[in-house]
C-alpha cells in the first residue's frame, strides 16, 4: 500500500470513528485502535498515539457545537474534571506497579453491566426527582434543548458520581483508553443526568484528559505525522457531522447505539486482558 | 453595564464554543498544508507502521517541530498542527478561569484553577 492510499483509507475510517465518538461521548479511540491495529496492522503504540489524537479532535470538534447549543453542562464538566485529572495522575503513577491485565478484565466486566443498564431510557417518574442540596450548592442543575422542547434536570448523588469520575481518570492513566465510557456511565447511571447531557459533557471533558497525557506520548515518539494527518482530518469531519445528528436524534436510539459500542469495548477489554496485550 | 453585556453562563458558553471552533479549524488548516507537502513528497512510497521505531527526536518536542516547520518539512508542519490541537482544550480551561472570574463565581474559579494546574503539571512534567 502506498502512503496516499493508506492516508485516504485511514481518513475514511477516522470519519466513522469521529462520528461514533461524537454521538456516544466516548471519543474516536474506541473505533480507531482496533481498526488500525487489526485491519491496517499498525503497531499498537502508534495506534494508541493516533487514538489520543482522535480523542482530542472529537472532543474539541463536537464540543464547539454542543457547548453553544446548550447540551454540555460546563459546570458539571469543570467540577468533575478535578476528579478525572487527579485520578489520571494517580493512575499514571500506579501503572508500573499493578497488573493492567487484571484491571482491563475487571473493566470489561463492569462495561458489560453498564451496557445492560444504559440501554433503556428512564421513565418520566424516574426523571422527576427533587433537587439535591449539594448539587444545588454546586450549581450543577441545568436544562437542555430536548427534541420536544427545553427540559430541566436535577443532578443526584454527587459524591458517588465524583468518586466514579476519579476511578474513570485512574483508568485512563492506567490503560490509556476507555475512560469515556466510565464518564458517561457515572453521569447517566449514578448522577441521573439526562443521557444527551451525559454524553455531550463527557465529550467536552475527554479532550482535557487526553491533552494532559499527550505530552508523554509525543515525547515517547508514539505520535507519527503520517497517522496524525489522516486521523485528525477524518475525525474532525466525522465529529462535526455527529454533532449535527445528535441534536435531532431521539435518546432511545442514542442509548441503544451507546450500549452496543460499550459492549464491543467490553469484549475488546476482556480479549486484551486475557491475551496480555494491555 | 449594558444589559446583555454582563457575564452569564450563556455568554461564556458562546465564547468557549467559538474558541474551540477556531482552534479546531486552525489546526486542521495547518495539518492540511503539511499533509499536502508530505503527500507530494512521499505519496507513492510504500507505507509501514507494522514495526514500532519511535519518532525521530525532531518530531518529539516543540523546538524540533518548529525547526522542521521553518524548513517547510511536511511532517514537521503536521506536528505543528497537532500542537495547536493539543493547545485548544488547554486554552479552553484557561479561558474558563477568566469567564468564571467575570461572573464573580469564586467556587468555580477555584475548581478551574485546580484543573488547569493539574493539566499544566502533567503536560510540562512529561516534556
Amino acid at each position: 500500500m502506498t502512503v496516499l492510499e493508506f492516508s485516504l483509507l485511514v481518513c475514511a475510517c477516522s470519519l466513522i470513528a469521529g462520528l461514533v465518538g461524537a454521538l456516544t461521548g466516548l471519543g474516536g479511540g474506541v473505533v480507531l485502535v482496533p481498526v488500525l491495529s487489526l485491519f491496517f496492522k499498525v503497531d499498537i503504540r502508534y495506534a494508541i498515539g493516533a487514538s489520543l489524537v482522535s480523542v482530542i479532535a472529537t472532543s474539541s470538534g463536537a464540543a464547539a457545537a454542543y457547548v453553544k447549543e446548550g447540551f454540555s453542562n460546563i459546570r458539571i464538566g469543570m467540577f468533575l474534571e478535578i476528579a478525572t485529572t487527579l485520578g489520571a495522575l494517580l493512575g499514571a503513577t500506579l501503572a508500573t506497579h499493578v497488573s493492567t491485565h487484571a484491571i482491563a478484565m475487571v473493566f470489561g466486566v463492569v462495561l458489560l453491566f453498564s451496557a445492560y443498564f444504559a440501554r433503556k431510557p428512564r421513565s418520566l417518574a424516574e426523571r422527576a426527582v427533587p433537587p439535591d442540596p449539594l448539587a444545588t450548592r454546586l450549581r450543577l442543575n441545568g436544562s437542555f434543548p430536548d427534541v420536544d422542547g427545553e427540559r430541566t434536570y436535577n443532578v443526584q448523588h454527587v459524591p458517588a458520581g465524583w468518586s466514579l469520575m476519579f476511578g474513570a481518570g485512574a483508568l485512563s492513566g492506567l490503560l490509556g483508553i476507555g475512560s469515556g465510557a466510565m464518564k458517561v456511565v457515572a453521569m447517566d447511571q449514578a448522577m441521573r443526568i439526562p443521557f444527551k447531557v451525559s454524553t455531550t459533557t463527557s465529550n467536552f471533558m475527554i479532550g482535557v484528559t487526553a491533552a494532559a497525557s499527550a505530552g508523554v506520548y509525543l515525547s515517547r515518539g508514539y505520535i507519527d505525522p503520517g497517522l496524525v494527518m489522516p486521523v485528525m482530518l477524518g475525525v474532525l469531519a466525522g465529529s462535526l457531522l455527529g454533532a449535527r445528528i445528535l441534536v435531532r436524534m431521539h435518546t432511545r436510539w442514542l442509548r441503544l447505539g451507546f450500549a452496543m459500542v460499550i459492549a464491543l469495548l467490553a469484549i475488546e477489554m476482556l480479549y486484551n486482558g486475557l491475551s496480555g496485550r494491555i | 453595564m449594558l444589559p446583555g453585556r454582563s457575564w452569564t453562563d450563556r455568554r461564556i458558553e458562546n465564547i468557549l464554543g467559538n474558541l474551540l471552533r477556531a482552534g479546531v479549524f486552525l489546526s486542521a488548516l495547518v495539518v492540511s498544508i503539511g499533509g499536502v507537502i508530505y503527500l507530494l513528497r512521499y505519496g507513492h512510497s510504500p507505507v509501514d507502521f507494522r514495526v514500532f521505531r519511535g519518532e525521530p527526536a525532531d518530531l518529539r518536542d516543540v523546538r524540533g517541530i518548529i525547526g522542521d516547520t521553518m524548513a517547510l518539512q511536511g511532517r514537521g508542519i503536521i506536528q505543528l498542527g497537532l500542537l495547536l490541537l493539543i493547545a485548544t482544550p488547554v486554552c479552553r480551561v484557561a479561558f474558563s478561569i477568566f469567564g468564571f472570574a467575570q461572573e464573580r463565581d469564586r467556587m468555580y474559579v477555584v475548581f478551574t484553577v485546580i484543573v488547569f494546574s493539574i493539566l499544566l503539571y502533567s503536560l510540562l512534567g512529561s516534556a
